[in-house]
C-alpha cells in the first residue's frame, strides 16, 4: 500500500485562523482552529495584532499536522482580504496594529479621493470604499510620523494576511493575484501594480510585495514541505467549489454573503454595481476573473432576530418560526441596516419591514427575513446575468446557513434554478488545498478536482412564474421604501 | 377534589417562592414566609436539592432554583437546530460511507425525515426532507422507537415487503436486540433490495433526541445478506460525534 500522504491549508479568517488537512479524495482529516483578538480603539476601527495572528497560524499548523508528519505533499493559504499589515523589514515585527477590512476609519479619506473614482473602477475594477487596501495604507502613512519615507527606502513593507504568512512561512515579500486584486493598486487588465493607482493613492511602490499566481511553489517552510498557494477566502471558496466554467457561480451564506460568477479570461467590468476581481490563476496560466457581489446583510438579519427581537432562541429555530406559516402574509423585510450594498449602493438606505397589517405574526415576520436572504441573492445574480451576458444554471451555496431547509427551496423558487449544496461544506479551506495540490502534482488537472465534488443536496423550483414575479415585484417595492431614509 | 399530598404542596410553594425574586433565601427566611418549622424545610429542600429542582449556594448556604428546573420547560430540541448541529457529521457519513445518509426524529406514530444527504455518486436523487417513513420497518424508527419512554407504535403493524416485521411480539425482540447493540438494522423490510443501519443520538441528558443512518443497496451493505460491520462503525462513529456536540 502507498503511503497515504495529504494537502494541508491554513483559514486565517476575521475572527480566527484554521487549518484543514484533506486527502486525497477531499475528505477532511484533520482540523485545528484558534481564535486572535478583535481590536476596537474607536467606534468604526476595527484591528488585528499581525504578531499575534503569526502565533496562532503556528499553533494551527501544529495541531492540525500533529502526526502526520513528512506526510504533507502541499500547504495552500487562504486569508480574509484586505486587511492591511505594515511591517519591518529588517526585524520582521510590524510596525502598527492591521486595519481590518471592516474597519471604516478611510471614510474621510474615499470621499477625498471621488475626483479618481472612475479610475479605481475601469483600472482596478473596484467601487471607492473603505473595504479595500490601498486607502488603508495611505491612512498609515500619513498618520504615523515617518513611516512614509521608511516605506519609500523599503524598509516598511505592506501586505495582506496572505503576504504576511508567507513572508513568516518562506521569508519571500510575496502576494498572490488574487488578493493583490483586492488593493486599489493593481491594474487587473495587466495584473500589475499601476503607477497611476499608486499616485492616486500615494503609496510608494517600495513596500509593496512581488504579484505571484495563485498556485505555485513559493517555497518551503522549516518542516520542508511546499507552500504552493495563496487566494482570498471568496476566490478560495469559489475554486473549492470548482467553479472552473465561465457562468459557474457560488454563494457563501453566513453574516453577509458573498457571490462570485466565474467570467472566464477576459475581466467584466460591471454596469449594475458588481466588482471585478481576480479569480485565481493557476501557475502560469492566464488568470480566470469573476464578478463579485456582497450583501451585508443576510445570516445576521437571523441573529438580530434572535438577539434585538428575542423572537428566537438560536438561529435554527428561525426555519421552525417561519414553518408556523404558509407564506409570509404580505409582508416584506429589506434590511439595510447600514445602507444598500450591491447592486444599489446606496448608503441613505435603511431597514424597513413593508407591508405589515394586523394579520401579520412573528412567523410571518421569520418567513420575511428568509426571504430577504433569497431576494437580495436575486438582485445580484440578475446583475451578474446582465453584465456576464450568462445566464445562471444552477447556484452552488455554502456556508452555515445552508442547513437552513426552508431557505435553500426559498432560494430555488426565487432563482427559478437549483439549488445545491456540496458534500464538503469547507469549501474555502478546500480551495486553498486544491490549489497547492494542483501546484505540487498532488492532484494532476482540475478534472481531477471535479470528480471529487459531490452533491450533497438539491433544491429544485416549485413556485410558478406568475407567483415569482409578484413576490418580486412587492420586494422592489419594499426595497424602494428604504431610500432617501438618511438626510446627508 | 380527591386527596391531595401535603408535602408535595409544600415543595410547590417553595419553588413558587424561590421563583417569586432573584434573591436566594436561607432556611430560616422560608420557614418564616410559610410558617412552617425548619426541620420540616430541610426535609423537602434535600429532596428538591437531590432532584435538581433547587441549589444551594457554597458561599451563603442560601437557596435557589436549580439549573434543572430551568430546562424543564424547554427541553425539546429543535430538528432545525439538530440538523444544523449535525450537518457536517452527516456529509462525512455519507462520504465516508458511500451511501446516502439520513436523520429522523419521532412525530406521531412515523419517522420525520429531518435531514438526507444524497449518495456521492452524483446520480438523481430527490430531497426527501420533510417526507415519512414507517417506525417499524426502517433502522432510524427501530432505534426512535427502541428508545422511546411512550413506546408508540402504529398498530397494525403495516407489511411493506415479505421481510417487514408485522408481529408486535417479533418487534419488540427486535426492538431489545436495538437496545443490547446500541444501532439497528433493517434488513429490505422497507423496500426490496435496500439495506439500511442506524444509531441514536443523544442529547447532553443522555435521552435519545434522533436518530441517524445510511441506506443503500443490499449487495453493497449487505453481499450474502451479512452487513459489513465496517458500515455499522461508520454509523455509530456519527452518531457519538453528534451526541457528543450536543454535549458541549
Amino acid at each position: 500500500m502507498p503511503r497515504p500522504d495529504y494537502v494541508a491549508a491554513i483559514d486565517q479568517g476575521t475572527t480566527s485562523s484554521r487549518c484543514i488537512v484533506f486527502d486525497q479524495a477531499g475528505h477532511i482529516v484533520s482540523v485545528a482552529q484558534r481564535e486572535h483578538r478583535q481590536i476596537f480603539p474607536r467606534p468604526g476601527w476595527v484591528e488585528h495584532d499581525a504578531a499575534e495572528i503569526w502565533q496562532a497560524v503556528q499553533g494551527v499548523l501544529a495541531d492540525a499536522l500533529g502526526g502526520l508528519d513528512g506526510q504533507i505533499a502541499a500547504l495552500g493559504i487562504t486569508n480574509q482580504r484586505e486587511t492591511t499589515v505594515l511591517w519591518d523589514r529588517a526585524t520582521g515585527q510590524p510596525v502598527c496594529p492591521a486595519i481590518v477590512w471592516q474597519d471604516t476609519r478611510t471614510a474621510p479619506l474615499t470621499h477625498a479621493l471621488a475626483e479618481h473614482e472612475q479610475l479605481f473602477k475601469e483600472k482596478a475594477g473596484l467601487p471607492l470604499t473603505t473595504y479595500f487596501s490601498g486607502p488603508k495604507i495611505r491612512w498609515l502613512l500619513d498618520e504615523h510620523p515617518g513611516l512614509r519615507e521608511r516605506a519609500e527606502r523599503g524598509e516598511v513593507l505592506f501586505g495582506t494576511m496572505d503576504s504576511w504568512l508567507l513572508w513568516n512561512l518562506t521569508g519571500r515579500h510575496i502576494t498572490d493575484v488574487t488578493n493583490a486584486s483586492r488593493t486599489m493598486l493593481m491594474n487587473i487588465h495587466t495584473l500589475a501594480w499601476d503607477e497611476e493607482l499608486l499616485a492616486a493613492l500615494d503609496v510608494p511602490r517600495a513596500m509593496l510585495p512581488e504579484i505571484r499566481p495563485s498556485a505555485e511553489i513559493y517555497g518551503r517552510t522549516r518542516g520542508g514541505f511546499p507552500v504552493a498557494s495563496a487566494l482570498g477566502d471568496q476566490q478560495a471558496a469559489l475554486f473549492g467549489q470548482t467553479c472552473f466554467a465561465p457562468g459557474e457561480t457560488k454563494s457563501t451564506y453566513g453574516s453577509g454573503s458573498f457571490l462570485l460568477m466565474n467570467t472566464g479570461h477576459e475581466p467584466v467590468v460591471s454596469k449594475h454595481g458588481l466588482l471585478t476581481t481576480v479569480g485565481y490563476q493557476i501557475g502560469d496560466t492566464p488568470a480566470t476573473y469573476a464578478l463579485e457581489g456582497a450583501i451585508a446583510v443576510t445570516g445576521s438579519l437571523v441573529q438580530w432576530l434572535r438577539d434585538n427581537l428575542g423572537l428566537i432562541s438560536s438561529a435554527a429555530e428561525i426555519e421552525t418560526l417561519a414553518k408556523t406559516v404558509d407564506d409570509n402574509g404580505g409582508c416584506y423585510f429589506v434590511p439595510a441596516f447600514s445602507g444598500l450594498f450591491a447592486p444599489h449602493w446606496r448608503s441613505d438606505a435603511r431597514g424597513v419591514i413593508a407591508g405589515l397589517t394586523g394579520f401579520v405574526t412573528k412567523g410571518h415576520i421569520a418567513r420575511a427575513v428568509l426571504e430577504a436572504t433569497a431576494w437580495q441573492t436575486r438582485e445580484v445574480v440578475d446583475a451578474m446575468n446582465a453584465d456576464s451576458g450568462l445566464d445562471l444554471t444552477t447556484l452552488r451555496a455554502d456556508g452555515g446557513m445552508t442547513a437552513n431547509n426552508l431557505l435553500m427551496q426559498t432560494l430555488a423558487d426565487v432563482l427559478a434554478v437549483p439549488v445545491i449544496r456540496p458534500m464538503v461544506s469547507e469549501t474555502t479551506a478546500l480551495g486553498a488545498a486544491y490549489a497547492a495540490g494542483l501546484a505540487t502534482g498532488y492532484w494532476p488537472d482540475i478534472d481531477s478536482l471535479r470528480a471529487n465534488w459531490h452533491k450533497a443536496a438539491e433544491w429544485r423550483p416549485a413556485i410558478d412564474e406568475t407567483a415569482r414575479e409578484q413576490e418580486y415585484r412587492n420586494w422592489k417595492k419594499a426595497v424602494a421604501r428604504t431610500l432617501d431614509w438618511v438626510e446627508q | 377534589m380527591g386527596e391531595t399530598i401535603q408535602s408535595v404542596e409544600r415543595a410547590a410553594a417553595i419553588l413558587r417562592l424561590l421563583a417569586s425574586g432573584p434573591r436566594q433565601l436561607g432556611v430560616a427566611e422560608l420557614a418564616r414566609a410559610l410558617g412552617l418549622p425548619k426541620g420540616t424545610l430541610h426535609g423537602i429542600l434535600r429532596t428538591l436539592v437531590r432532584v435538581g429542582f433547587v441549589e444551594q449556594d457554597p458561599a451563603t448556604g442560601k437557596y435557589r432554583l436549580g439549573a434543572t428546573l430551568l430546562h424543564l420547560g424547554s427541553s425539546y430540541l429543535d430538528v432545525n437546530e439538530l440538523r444544523t448541529r449535525a450537518i457536517n457529521w452527516a456529509d462525512a457519513l455519507a462520504g465516508r460511507s458511500r451511501e446516502s445518509a439520513w436523520i429522523g426524529t419521532l412525530h406521531e406514530g412515523h419517522v420525520l425525515v429531518i435531514h438526507h444527504v444524497f449518495r456521492p455518486d452524483d446520480s438523481m436523487q430527490t430531497l426527501q426532507v420533510g417526507t415519512y417513513l414507517p417506525t417499524h420497518a426502517s433502522a432510524l424508527g427501530k432505534v426512535l422507537l427502541a428508545y422511546d419512554p411512550y413506546g408508540e407504535t402504529l398498530v397494525p403493524l403495516q407489511p411493506h415487503t415479505k421481510n417487514t416485521i408485522a408481529d408486535p411480539g417479533l418487534l419488540e425482540t427486535e426492538l431489545e436486540l436495538v437496545r443490547t447493540r446500541g444501532w439497528a438494522a433493517e434488513m429490505e423490510e422497507l423496500t426490496e433490495g435496500e439495506v439500511a443501519i442506524a444509531a441514536p443520538i443523544k442529547d447532553s441528558r443522555g435521552i435519545v433526541v434522533g436518530a441517524i443512518g445510511i441506506r443503500g443497496a443490499v449487495e453493497r451493505l449487505a453481499p450474502e445478506g451479512v452487513l459489513h460491520m465496517e458500515f455499522v462503525s461508520y454509523v455509530r462513529d456519527a452518531a457519538r460525534a453528534i451526541t457528543r456536540d450536543l454535549a458541549r
